[in-house]
Protein backbone atom coordinates (compact mmCIF):
# COMPACT_ATOMS: atom_id res chain seq x y z
CA UNK A 1 0.00 0.00 0.00
CA UNK A 2 2.64 2.52 1.13
CA UNK A 3 6.29 1.90 0.46
CA UNK A 4 9.18 4.10 1.52
CA UNK A 5 12.40 3.28 -0.28
CA UNK A 6 15.64 4.66 1.15
CA UNK A 7 13.96 7.95 1.95
CA UNK A 8 16.18 10.75 3.20
CA UNK A 9 15.26 14.30 4.11
CA UNK A 10 17.94 16.89 4.62
CA UNK A 11 16.71 20.39 5.41
CA UNK A 12 18.24 23.57 3.99
CA UNK A 13 20.12 24.16 7.23
CA UNK A 14 21.92 20.83 6.78
CA UNK A 15 19.96 18.94 9.41
CA UNK A 16 19.18 15.39 8.36
CA UNK A 17 15.73 14.73 9.77
CA UNK A 18 15.17 11.38 8.06
CA UNK A 19 18.08 9.20 7.09
CA UNK A 20 17.66 6.35 4.61
CA UNK A 21 14.35 5.05 5.87
CA UNK A 22 12.80 2.01 4.21
CA UNK A 23 9.39 0.86 5.33
CA UNK A 24 6.57 -1.05 3.74
CA UNK A 25 3.03 -0.72 5.04
CA UNK A 26 0.37 -3.24 4.08
CA UNK A 27 -3.23 -2.39 3.28
CA UNK A 28 -5.31 -2.11 6.44
CA UNK A 29 -2.22 -2.09 8.62
CA UNK A 30 -1.87 0.21 11.62
CA UNK A 31 1.72 1.36 11.80
CA UNK A 32 2.91 3.61 14.61
CA UNK A 33 5.99 5.78 14.19
CA UNK A 34 7.47 6.48 17.58
CA UNK A 35 10.59 8.06 18.99
CA UNK A 36 11.88 11.01 21.00
CA UNK A 37 11.26 14.51 19.63
CA UNK A 38 13.46 15.32 16.68
CA UNK A 39 13.74 11.67 15.65
CA UNK A 40 12.11 12.33 12.28
CA UNK A 41 8.79 10.62 12.87
CA UNK A 42 6.64 13.58 11.88
CA UNK A 43 8.86 14.43 8.91
CA UNK A 44 8.57 10.84 7.72
CA UNK A 45 4.80 11.07 7.93
CA UNK A 46 4.59 14.42 6.17
CA UNK A 47 6.53 13.06 3.24
CA UNK A 48 3.71 10.59 2.61
CA UNK A 49 1.24 13.38 1.76
CA UNK A 50 4.00 15.54 0.30
CA UNK A 51 3.78 18.33 2.81
CA UNK A 52 7.53 17.73 2.71
CA UNK A 53 9.35 16.31 -0.29
CA UNK A 54 12.22 13.89 0.30
CA UNK A 55 15.79 14.82 -0.61
CA UNK A 56 16.52 11.29 -1.78
CA UNK A 57 14.70 8.01 -2.17
CA UNK A 58 11.12 7.55 -3.24
CA UNK A 59 7.70 6.84 -1.80
CA UNK A 60 5.19 4.63 -3.57
CA UNK A 61 1.49 4.44 -2.88
CA UNK A 62 -0.21 1.48 -4.53
CA UNK A 63 2.86 1.16 -6.71
CA UNK A 64 2.86 4.76 -7.98
CA UNK A 65 5.75 7.07 -7.19
CA UNK A 66 4.01 9.94 -5.41
CA UNK A 67 6.50 12.53 -6.68
CA UNK A 68 4.81 11.99 -10.07
CA UNK A 69 1.34 12.71 -8.66
CA UNK A 70 -0.33 16.09 -8.22
CA UNK A 71 0.14 16.81 -4.49
CA UNK A 72 -3.33 18.33 -4.18
CA UNK A 73 -5.07 15.28 -5.62
CA UNK A 74 -2.83 13.01 -3.55
CA UNK A 75 -3.70 14.79 -0.30
CA UNK A 76 -7.41 14.55 -0.95
CA UNK A 77 -7.05 10.77 -0.98
CA UNK A 78 -5.26 10.75 2.36
CA UNK A 79 -7.04 11.61 5.60
CA UNK A 80 -4.97 13.89 7.81
CA UNK A 81 -5.40 14.52 11.52
CA UNK A 82 -2.96 16.62 13.53
CA UNK A 83 -2.43 17.37 17.18
CA UNK A 84 -4.13 20.73 17.46
CA UNK A 85 -6.68 19.21 15.11
CA UNK A 86 -6.34 22.12 12.69
CA UNK A 87 -10.05 22.71 12.53
CA UNK A 88 -10.76 25.94 10.69
CA UNK A 89 -11.98 28.27 13.44
CA UNK A 90 -14.16 30.38 11.15
CA UNK A 91 -16.11 27.41 9.84
CA UNK A 92 -18.83 25.50 11.64
CA UNK A 93 -18.53 21.82 12.45
CA UNK A 94 -20.56 21.00 9.34
CA UNK A 95 -18.40 23.20 7.12
CA UNK A 96 -15.21 21.74 8.53
CA UNK A 97 -16.28 18.15 7.93
CA UNK A 98 -17.65 18.92 4.47
CA UNK A 99 -14.45 20.66 3.45
CA UNK A 100 -12.84 17.98 1.29
CA UNK A 101 -16.19 16.92 -0.25
CA UNK A 102 -16.70 20.59 -1.06
CA UNK A 103 -13.24 20.85 -2.64
CA UNK A 104 -14.17 17.75 -4.64
CA UNK A 105 -17.37 19.54 -5.71
CA UNK A 106 -19.84 17.02 -4.32
CA UNK A 107 -23.48 18.07 -4.63
CA UNK A 108 -24.64 19.96 -1.56
CA UNK A 109 -27.22 17.40 -0.43
CA UNK A 110 -24.67 14.59 -0.57
CA UNK A 111 -22.24 16.72 1.49
CA UNK A 112 -24.80 17.25 4.23
CA UNK A 113 -25.81 13.62 4.26
CA UNK A 114 -22.18 12.59 4.65
CA UNK A 115 -21.64 15.10 7.45
CA UNK A 116 -24.50 13.64 9.48
CA UNK A 117 -23.32 10.12 8.83
CA UNK A 118 -19.80 10.96 10.04
CA UNK A 119 -20.97 12.83 13.12
CA UNK A 120 -22.96 9.77 14.16
CA UNK A 121 -19.96 7.58 13.45
CA UNK A 122 -17.68 9.56 15.77
CA UNK A 123 -20.35 9.82 18.44
CA UNK A 124 -21.49 13.43 18.14
CA UNK A 125 -25.12 14.49 17.94
CA UNK A 126 -25.61 16.17 14.52
CA UNK A 127 -28.56 18.20 15.74
CA UNK A 128 -26.64 20.06 18.44
CA UNK A 129 -23.18 20.19 16.90
CA UNK A 130 -23.66 20.94 13.18
CA UNK A 131 -23.80 24.71 13.50
CA UNK A 132 -21.25 25.12 16.28
CA UNK A 133 -17.87 26.72 15.81
CA UNK A 134 -14.77 24.83 16.99
CA UNK A 135 -14.33 27.23 19.90
CA UNK A 136 -17.65 26.12 21.33
CA UNK A 137 -16.51 22.50 21.54
CA UNK A 138 -14.49 20.71 24.20
CA UNK A 139 -11.10 19.23 23.33
CA UNK A 140 -12.53 15.75 22.93
CA UNK A 141 -15.35 16.97 20.71
CA UNK A 142 -12.91 18.87 18.52
CA UNK A 143 -10.87 15.71 18.18
CA UNK A 144 -13.92 13.77 17.05
CA UNK A 145 -14.68 16.44 14.44
CA UNK A 146 -11.05 16.21 13.29
CA UNK A 147 -11.35 12.45 12.82
CA UNK A 148 -14.71 12.84 11.07
CA UNK A 149 -13.24 15.41 8.72
CA UNK A 150 -10.34 13.13 7.83
CA UNK A 151 -12.78 10.33 7.01
CA UNK A 152 -15.07 12.55 4.91
CA UNK A 153 -14.26 11.20 1.46
CA UNK A 154 -13.49 7.74 2.82
CA UNK A 155 -9.78 7.86 1.98
CA UNK A 156 -7.96 4.52 2.05
CA UNK A 157 -5.05 6.01 4.01
CA UNK A 158 -5.03 8.06 7.20
CA UNK A 159 -2.07 10.00 8.57
CA UNK A 160 -2.38 10.94 12.22
CA UNK A 161 0.14 13.13 14.02
CA UNK A 162 -0.30 12.77 17.80
CA UNK A 163 -4.04 13.27 17.43
CA UNK A 164 -4.78 12.57 21.08
CA UNK A 165 -1.71 14.37 22.45
CA UNK A 166 -3.45 17.51 23.63
CA UNK A 167 -6.27 15.81 25.53
CA UNK A 168 -6.50 15.25 29.26
CA UNK A 169 -5.66 11.67 30.30
CA UNK A 170 -9.25 10.55 30.86
CA UNK A 171 -10.67 11.93 27.61
CA UNK A 172 -7.57 10.63 25.89
CA UNK A 173 -8.10 7.07 26.99
CA UNK A 174 -11.78 7.24 26.09
CA UNK A 175 -10.96 8.59 22.63
CA UNK A 176 -8.34 5.89 22.12
CA UNK A 177 -10.80 3.14 22.97
CA UNK A 178 -13.41 4.63 20.66
CA UNK A 179 -10.86 5.01 17.93
CA UNK A 180 -9.91 1.34 18.16
CA UNK A 181 -13.55 0.42 17.64
CA UNK A 182 -13.87 2.89 14.78
CA UNK A 183 -10.77 1.48 13.08
CA UNK A 184 -12.19 -2.04 13.35
CA UNK A 185 -15.16 -0.77 11.36
CA UNK A 186 -13.43 1.36 8.75
CA UNK A 187 -10.22 -0.68 8.34
CA UNK A 188 -7.99 2.12 7.07
CA UNK A 189 -4.30 1.92 6.42
CA UNK A 190 -3.02 4.15 9.19
CA UNK A 191 0.30 5.83 9.82
CA UNK A 192 0.21 7.16 13.35
CA UNK A 193 2.85 9.33 15.01
CA UNK A 194 3.22 9.46 18.77
CA UNK A 195 5.84 9.61 21.49
CA UNK A 196 3.71 7.63 23.93
CA UNK A 197 4.67 3.96 24.07
CA UNK A 198 1.44 2.90 25.79
CA UNK A 199 -0.54 4.49 22.99
CA UNK A 200 1.62 2.75 20.41
CA UNK A 201 1.16 -0.64 22.09
CA UNK A 202 -2.57 -0.08 22.23
CA UNK A 203 -3.02 0.64 18.53
CA UNK A 204 -0.18 -0.76 16.51
CA UNK A 205 0.01 -3.78 14.28
CA UNK A 206 3.63 -2.77 13.90
CA UNK A 207 5.70 -0.16 15.67
CA UNK A 208 8.61 1.59 13.98
CA UNK A 209 10.97 3.10 16.54
CA UNK A 210 13.00 6.00 15.17
CA UNK A 211 16.13 7.60 16.51
CA UNK A 212 18.03 10.41 14.81
CA UNK A 213 16.25 9.88 11.51
CA UNK A 214 16.72 6.13 11.31
CA UNK A 215 14.40 3.25 12.03
CA UNK A 216 16.06 1.35 14.86
CA UNK A 217 13.48 -1.40 15.02
CA UNK A 218 10.22 -2.09 13.25
CA UNK A 219 8.18 -4.99 14.50
CA UNK A 220 5.03 -6.09 16.26
CA UNK A 221 4.47 -4.72 19.77
CA UNK A 222 5.16 -8.14 21.30
CA UNK A 223 8.38 -8.63 19.40
CA UNK A 224 9.60 -5.18 20.41
CA UNK A 225 8.89 -5.86 24.07
CA UNK A 226 10.38 -9.34 23.87
CA UNK A 227 13.44 -8.65 21.80
CA UNK A 228 14.44 -5.01 21.85
CA UNK A 229 17.02 -4.51 19.08
CA UNK A 230 19.41 -2.46 21.20
CA UNK A 231 19.74 -0.41 24.36
CA UNK A 232 18.02 2.57 22.81
CA UNK A 233 14.89 0.55 22.21
CA UNK A 234 15.14 -1.04 25.63
CA UNK A 235 15.40 2.38 27.28
CA UNK A 236 12.65 3.78 25.13
CA UNK A 237 10.30 0.96 25.95
CA UNK A 238 11.03 1.64 29.60
CA UNK A 239 11.86 -0.44 32.64
CA UNK A 240 8.22 -1.38 33.03
CA UNK A 241 8.20 -3.23 29.73
CA UNK A 242 7.18 -6.41 31.52
CA UNK A 243 4.02 -4.75 32.69
CA UNK A 244 3.50 -3.28 29.24
CA UNK A 245 3.76 -6.77 27.84
CA UNK A 246 1.09 -7.97 30.23
CA UNK A 247 -1.25 -5.33 28.86
CA UNK A 248 -0.92 -6.82 25.38
CA UNK A 249 -1.99 -10.33 26.28
CA UNK A 250 -5.55 -11.40 26.97
CA UNK A 251 -6.38 -13.55 29.96
CA UNK A 252 -7.88 -16.22 27.72
CA UNK A 253 -4.58 -16.64 25.88
CA UNK A 254 -2.60 -17.35 29.03
CA UNK A 255 -5.05 -19.13 31.33
CA UNK A 256 -5.04 -22.78 32.35
CA UNK A 257 -8.06 -24.28 30.66
CA UNK A 258 -8.37 -27.88 31.76
CA UNK A 259 -8.92 -27.54 35.44
CA UNK A 260 -10.62 -29.78 37.93
CA UNK A 261 -13.71 -28.37 39.56
CA UNK A 262 -16.11 -29.60 42.18
CA UNK A 263 -19.87 -29.16 42.45
CA UNK A 264 -21.73 -27.59 45.34
CA UNK A 265 -23.41 -30.86 46.28
CA UNK A 266 -20.25 -33.02 46.07
CA UNK A 267 -19.20 -34.66 49.29
CA UNK A 268 -15.96 -33.75 51.05
CA UNK A 269 -14.94 -37.37 50.71
CA UNK A 270 -14.79 -37.08 46.94
CA UNK A 271 -13.04 -33.74 47.16
CA UNK A 272 -10.29 -35.15 49.38
CA UNK A 273 -9.44 -37.62 46.65
CA UNK A 274 -8.94 -34.73 44.25
CA UNK A 275 -6.78 -32.91 46.75
CA UNK A 276 -4.66 -36.00 47.06
CA UNK A 277 -3.43 -35.35 43.50
CA UNK A 278 -1.69 -32.22 44.72
CA UNK A 279 -4.17 -29.34 44.51
CA UNK A 280 -4.26 -26.80 47.27
CA UNK A 281 -7.46 -25.08 46.21
CA UNK A 282 -10.30 -26.06 43.86
CA UNK A 283 -12.96 -23.93 42.19
CA UNK A 284 -16.57 -24.72 43.06
CA UNK A 285 -19.21 -24.45 40.31
CA UNK A 286 -22.94 -25.07 40.17
CA UNK A 287 -24.79 -27.19 37.63
CA UNK A 288 -24.87 -24.25 35.15
CA UNK A 289 -21.12 -23.98 35.29
CA UNK A 290 -21.29 -20.69 37.19
CA UNK A 291 -18.47 -19.97 39.64
CA UNK A 292 -19.70 -20.12 43.23
CA UNK A 293 -16.57 -20.13 45.37
CA UNK A 294 -13.50 -22.21 46.11
CA UNK A 295 -12.45 -24.83 48.60
CA UNK A 296 -9.09 -25.09 50.40
CA UNK A 297 -7.25 -28.31 51.16
CA UNK A 298 -6.89 -27.48 54.85
CA UNK A 299 -10.61 -26.79 55.16
CA UNK A 300 -11.46 -30.04 53.38
CA UNK A 301 -9.16 -31.97 55.70
CA UNK A 302 -10.62 -30.42 58.81
CA UNK A 303 -14.24 -31.01 57.74
CA UNK A 304 -15.99 -34.31 58.22
CA UNK A 305 -16.15 -36.60 55.21
CA UNK A 306 -19.94 -36.53 55.05
CA UNK A 307 -20.21 -32.76 54.69
CA UNK A 308 -21.10 -31.16 51.36
CA UNK A 309 -18.79 -28.80 49.49
CA UNK A 310 -21.30 -25.97 49.82
CA UNK A 311 -20.87 -26.06 53.61
CA UNK A 312 -17.09 -25.81 53.56
CA UNK A 313 -16.33 -23.63 50.55
CA UNK A 314 -15.07 -20.04 50.76
CA UNK A 315 -16.96 -17.22 49.06
CA UNK A 316 -16.68 -15.00 47.22
CA UNK A 317 -14.03 -15.97 44.73
CA UNK A 318 -12.08 -13.44 42.67
CA UNK A 319 -13.01 -13.68 39.01
CA UNK A 320 -11.94 -11.94 35.83
CA UNK A 321 -13.49 -11.79 32.37
CA UNK A 322 -11.54 -13.76 29.77
CA UNK A 323 -11.15 -10.78 27.41
CA UNK A 324 -9.35 -8.62 29.97
CA UNK A 325 -5.60 -8.12 29.78
CA UNK A 326 -3.08 -9.88 31.98
CA UNK A 327 -2.21 -6.49 33.42
CA UNK A 328 -5.72 -6.20 34.79
CA UNK A 329 -5.53 -9.78 36.05
CA UNK A 330 -2.30 -9.05 37.92
CA UNK A 331 -3.73 -5.91 39.39
CA UNK A 332 -6.78 -7.79 40.61
CA UNK A 333 -4.67 -10.56 42.09
CA UNK A 334 -2.65 -8.05 44.06
CA UNK A 335 -5.68 -6.06 45.13
CA UNK A 336 -7.65 -9.10 46.27
CA UNK A 337 -4.57 -10.85 47.61
CA UNK A 338 -5.63 -13.89 45.59
CA UNK A 339 -3.27 -16.68 44.49
CA UNK A 340 -5.33 -17.17 41.35
CA UNK A 341 -8.39 -15.83 39.61
CA UNK A 342 -11.29 -17.78 38.15
CA UNK A 343 -11.69 -16.81 34.50
CA UNK A 344 -15.26 -16.42 33.26
CA UNK A 345 -16.71 -15.87 29.81
CA UNK A 346 -19.48 -13.46 28.73
CA UNK A 347 -22.10 -15.74 30.28
CA UNK A 348 -20.20 -15.72 33.61
CA UNK A 349 -19.37 -19.40 33.15
CA UNK A 350 -16.04 -20.73 34.32
CA UNK A 351 -13.59 -21.25 31.46
CA UNK A 352 -10.28 -21.56 33.33
CA UNK A 353 -8.07 -20.06 35.96
CA UNK A 354 -5.17 -17.69 35.83
CA UNK A 355 -2.33 -18.00 38.32
CA UNK A 356 0.79 -16.00 38.92
CA UNK A 357 2.78 -18.77 37.29
CA UNK A 358 0.80 -18.17 34.08
CA UNK A 359 2.03 -14.59 34.16
CA UNK A 360 5.62 -15.67 34.80
CA UNK A 361 5.43 -18.11 31.96
CA UNK A 362 4.35 -15.41 29.52
CA UNK A 363 6.71 -12.60 30.45
CA UNK A 364 9.53 -14.57 32.03
CA UNK A 365 10.46 -16.54 28.96
CA UNK A 366 12.83 -14.13 27.25
CA UNK A 367 14.87 -13.88 30.43
CA UNK A 368 15.17 -17.61 30.75
CA UNK A 369 16.09 -17.83 27.06
CA UNK A 370 18.77 -15.22 27.34
CA UNK A 371 20.26 -17.02 30.32
CA UNK A 372 19.55 -14.30 32.86
CA UNK A 373 18.31 -15.74 36.12
CA UNK A 374 14.86 -14.65 37.20
CA UNK B 1 -25.51 77.02 15.59
CA UNK B 2 -27.38 79.62 13.60
CA UNK B 3 -25.88 78.72 10.29
CA UNK B 4 -26.60 75.03 10.72
CA UNK B 5 -30.26 75.70 11.53
CA UNK B 6 -30.76 78.25 8.78
CA UNK B 7 -29.07 76.27 6.01
CA UNK B 8 -29.78 72.61 6.66
CA UNK B 9 -29.90 71.78 2.92
CA UNK B 10 -26.40 73.13 2.26
CA UNK B 11 -24.96 71.34 5.29
CA UNK B 12 -26.67 68.15 4.28
CA UNK B 13 -25.49 68.28 0.68
CA UNK B 14 -21.90 69.05 1.79
CA UNK B 15 -22.13 66.15 4.25
CA UNK B 16 -23.16 63.87 1.43
CA UNK B 17 -20.24 65.13 -0.65
CA UNK B 18 -17.94 64.48 2.26
CA UNK B 19 -19.23 60.95 2.70
CA UNK B 20 -18.83 60.27 -0.99
CA UNK B 21 -15.23 61.47 -1.09
CA UNK B 22 -14.25 59.49 2.02
CA UNK B 23 -16.11 56.35 1.03
CA UNK B 24 -14.68 56.35 -2.49
CA UNK B 25 -11.18 56.83 -1.08
CA UNK B 26 -11.58 53.99 1.47
CA UNK B 27 -12.94 51.58 -1.13
CA UNK B 28 -10.21 52.40 -3.63
CA UNK B 29 -7.55 52.08 -0.91
CA UNK B 30 -8.81 48.64 0.09
CA UNK B 31 -9.06 47.55 -3.54
CA UNK B 32 -5.42 48.50 -4.06
CA UNK B 33 -3.88 47.79 -0.64
CA UNK B 34 -5.32 44.34 0.11
CA UNK B 35 -4.03 42.73 -3.11
CA UNK B 36 -0.63 44.34 -2.53
CA UNK B 37 -0.63 42.94 1.01
CA UNK B 38 -1.52 39.46 -0.27
CA UNK B 39 1.24 39.60 -2.86
CA UNK B 40 3.68 40.62 -0.13
CA UNK B 41 2.84 37.49 1.90
CA UNK B 42 3.93 35.43 -1.13
CA UNK B 43 6.92 37.58 -2.09
CA UNK B 44 8.25 38.28 1.36
CA UNK B 45 11.51 39.83 0.18
CA UNK B 46 9.48 42.82 -1.09
CA UNK B 47 7.89 43.52 2.29
CA UNK B 48 10.66 45.79 3.58
CA UNK B 49 10.78 48.08 0.59
CA UNK B 50 7.01 48.31 -0.02
CA UNK B 51 6.15 48.94 3.62
CA UNK B 52 9.07 51.40 3.76
CA UNK B 53 7.67 53.45 0.88
CA UNK B 54 4.14 53.35 2.35
CA UNK B 55 5.60 54.46 5.67
CA UNK B 56 7.36 57.46 4.11
CA UNK B 57 4.16 58.49 2.27
CA UNK B 58 2.28 58.33 5.54
CA UNK B 59 4.59 60.91 7.17
CA UNK B 60 4.19 63.63 4.52
CA UNK B 61 1.95 66.43 5.83
CA UNK B 62 -1.41 66.61 4.04
CA UNK B 63 -1.03 70.08 2.55
CA UNK B 64 2.46 69.29 1.30
CA UNK B 65 1.21 66.12 -0.36
CA UNK B 66 -1.64 68.02 -2.01
CA UNK B 67 0.78 70.65 -3.26
CA UNK B 68 3.00 67.98 -4.77
CA UNK B 69 0.06 66.29 -6.49
CA UNK B 70 -1.44 69.44 -8.05
CA UNK B 71 1.09 69.61 -10.94
CA UNK B 72 0.10 66.07 -11.95
CA UNK B 73 -3.60 65.93 -11.16
CA UNK B 74 -4.74 69.55 -11.02
CA UNK B 75 -7.27 70.69 -8.41
CA UNK B 76 -10.40 69.08 -6.94
CA UNK B 77 -11.48 65.51 -6.59
CA UNK B 78 -8.60 63.73 -8.38
CA UNK B 79 -5.60 64.82 -6.29
CA UNK B 80 -7.73 64.36 -3.16
CA UNK B 81 -8.43 60.73 -4.03
CA UNK B 82 -4.80 60.09 -4.87
CA UNK B 83 -3.64 61.63 -1.61
CA UNK B 84 -6.13 59.70 0.49
CA UNK B 85 -5.21 56.44 -1.23
CA UNK B 86 -1.49 57.03 -0.70
CA UNK B 87 -2.04 57.82 2.98
CA UNK B 88 -4.10 54.69 3.50
CA UNK B 89 -1.69 52.20 1.99
CA UNK B 90 0.50 51.75 5.06
CA UNK B 91 -2.40 50.77 7.32
CA UNK B 92 -4.09 48.52 4.76
CA UNK B 93 -1.00 46.75 3.45
CA UNK B 94 0.54 46.26 6.88
CA UNK B 95 -2.68 44.92 8.38
CA UNK B 96 -3.29 42.61 5.44
CA UNK B 97 0.20 41.17 5.75
CA UNK B 98 0.04 40.70 9.51
CA UNK B 99 -3.55 39.44 9.34
CA UNK B 100 -2.48 36.62 7.05
CA UNK B 101 0.92 35.94 8.57
CA UNK B 102 -0.30 35.66 12.15
CA UNK B 103 -2.70 32.80 11.36
CA UNK B 104 -1.76 29.72 13.38
CA UNK B 105 0.57 27.67 11.13
CA UNK B 106 -1.10 24.42 12.17
CA UNK B 107 -4.33 25.65 10.58
CA UNK B 108 -2.55 26.38 7.33
CA UNK B 109 -0.83 23.00 7.48
CA UNK B 110 -4.07 21.15 8.10
CA UNK B 111 -5.76 22.98 5.23
CA UNK B 112 -2.87 22.22 2.89
CA UNK B 113 -2.75 18.63 4.10
CA UNK B 114 -6.40 18.21 3.20
CA UNK B 115 -5.65 19.10 -0.39
CA UNK B 116 -6.40 22.81 -0.80
CA UNK B 117 -4.81 24.55 -3.76
CA UNK B 118 -3.02 27.86 -3.21
CA UNK B 119 -6.07 29.85 -4.31
CA UNK B 120 -8.46 27.81 -2.16
CA UNK B 121 -6.16 28.31 0.80
CA UNK B 122 -6.18 32.06 0.15
CA UNK B 123 -9.92 32.50 -0.28
CA UNK B 124 -11.24 29.85 2.11
CA UNK B 125 -8.71 30.23 4.92
CA UNK B 126 -6.23 33.10 4.78
CA UNK B 127 -8.54 35.94 3.78
CA UNK B 128 -11.43 35.01 6.12
CA UNK B 129 -9.06 34.49 9.04
CA UNK B 130 -7.03 37.62 8.28
CA UNK B 131 -10.12 39.76 7.81
CA UNK B 132 -10.48 40.99 11.42
CA UNK B 133 -7.01 42.54 11.27
CA UNK B 134 -7.71 44.04 7.84
CA UNK B 135 -10.97 45.47 9.23
CA UNK B 136 -9.03 47.18 12.00
CA UNK B 137 -6.96 48.84 9.29
CA UNK B 138 -10.09 49.88 7.40
CA UNK B 139 -11.44 51.54 10.54
CA UNK B 140 -8.24 53.48 10.93
CA UNK B 141 -8.18 54.77 7.37
CA UNK B 142 -11.88 55.65 7.40
CA UNK B 143 -11.45 58.06 10.28
CA UNK B 144 -8.29 59.35 8.69
CA UNK B 145 -10.02 59.86 5.32
CA UNK B 146 -12.84 61.84 6.89
CA UNK B 147 -10.28 64.10 8.56
CA UNK B 148 -7.96 64.60 5.62
CA UNK B 149 -10.90 65.13 3.22
CA UNK B 150 -11.68 68.24 5.27
CA UNK B 151 -8.30 69.76 4.43
CA UNK B 152 -8.82 68.73 0.80
CA UNK B 153 -11.54 71.30 0.38
CA UNK B 154 -8.63 73.77 0.35
CA UNK B 155 -7.73 72.41 -3.07
CA UNK B 156 -11.34 72.41 -4.22
CA UNK B 157 -12.51 68.92 -3.33
CA UNK B 158 -15.70 70.18 -1.71
CA UNK B 159 -17.28 68.62 1.34
CA UNK B 160 -17.72 69.96 4.85
CA UNK B 161 -14.25 71.50 4.83
CA UNK B 162 -15.75 74.25 2.66
CA UNK B 163 -17.83 75.48 5.60
CA UNK B 164 -14.88 75.44 7.96
CA UNK B 165 -12.61 77.38 5.64
CA UNK B 166 -15.37 79.87 4.79
CA UNK B 167 -15.98 80.31 8.51
CA UNK B 168 -12.30 80.86 9.23
CA UNK B 169 -11.93 83.50 6.53
CA UNK B 170 -15.10 85.36 7.52
CA UNK B 171 -14.72 84.99 11.30
CA UNK B 172 -18.06 83.15 11.30
CA UNK B 173 -18.03 80.74 14.24
CA UNK B 174 -21.48 79.44 13.29
CA UNK B 175 -20.19 78.27 9.95
CA UNK B 176 -17.14 76.63 11.51
CA UNK B 177 -19.37 74.71 13.87
CA UNK B 178 -21.79 73.83 11.08
CA UNK B 179 -18.81 72.17 9.32
CA UNK B 180 -16.94 70.72 12.27
CA UNK B 181 -19.87 69.18 14.09
CA UNK B 182 -21.06 66.93 11.24
CA UNK B 183 -17.45 65.88 10.58
CA UNK B 184 -17.03 64.73 14.17
CA UNK B 185 -20.36 62.92 14.09
CA UNK B 186 -19.48 61.33 10.79
CA UNK B 187 -16.16 60.03 12.11
CA UNK B 188 -17.72 58.64 15.29
CA UNK B 189 -20.68 57.10 13.51
CA UNK B 190 -18.69 55.41 10.74
CA UNK B 191 -16.32 53.95 13.33
CA UNK B 192 -19.24 52.53 15.29
CA UNK B 193 -20.74 51.00 12.15
CA UNK B 194 -17.42 49.44 11.17
CA UNK B 195 -17.00 47.99 14.66
CA UNK B 196 -20.39 46.32 14.22
CA UNK B 197 -19.38 44.94 10.83
CA UNK B 198 -16.13 43.68 12.29
CA UNK B 199 -17.95 41.87 15.12
CA UNK B 200 -20.23 40.23 12.59
CA UNK B 201 -17.27 39.06 10.52
CA UNK B 202 -15.48 37.48 13.45
CA UNK B 203 -18.51 35.89 15.00
CA UNK B 204 -16.56 32.62 15.24
CA UNK B 205 -14.02 34.32 17.47
CA UNK B 206 -16.43 35.44 20.13
CA UNK B 207 -16.68 33.36 23.22
CA UNK B 208 -20.43 33.37 22.66
CA UNK B 209 -22.40 33.01 25.82
CA UNK B 210 -20.60 31.24 28.57
CA UNK B 211 -23.61 29.05 29.33
CA UNK B 212 -23.73 27.44 25.91
CA UNK B 213 -20.17 26.11 26.01
CA UNK B 214 -21.03 22.46 25.88
CA UNK B 215 -18.95 20.02 27.84
CA UNK B 216 -17.98 16.51 26.90
CA UNK B 217 -20.78 14.21 27.93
Amino acid sequence: MIKLENVTKRFANGFTAVDDVTLEIQEGEFVVLIGPSGCGKTTTMKMINRLIDPTAGRILIEGTDISKLDPIQLRRRIGYVIQEVGLLPHMTVAENIALVPRLQKWPRAKQMQRVEELLNMVGLDPETSLQKYPRQLSGGQRQRVGVARALAVDPPIMLMDEPFGALDPITREQMQDEFIKLQQRVQKTIVFVTHDMDEALKFADRIAILDRGRIVQCDTPRAILHNPANNFVRDFVGTDHTLKQLSLIKVKDAMIENISTVRLEDSIHNVRQLFATGYRSIVVVDEQGMVRGYINREDAEKASASQRVSEVMVTPISTIAHDKSLKEALSKMIRNDAGYLAVVNEQSKLVGIITSSCLHKVVGEPYLDSGIAV
Amino acid sequence: MHYLLQNPERVLSLTIDHIQISAAAVMASVAIGVPIGIVLTRLRFLQGIVLGIAGVLYTIPALALFAMLIPFFGLGFKPTMVALILYSQLAIIRNTVSGIETINPSIIEAATGMGMSGMQLLFLVQIPLGLPVVMAGIRMITVMAIGVATIASYIGAGGLGDLIFEGIFTFDTGKIIAGALPICLLALLSDRILVKVQRRLEQWREDFHIGTQSKES
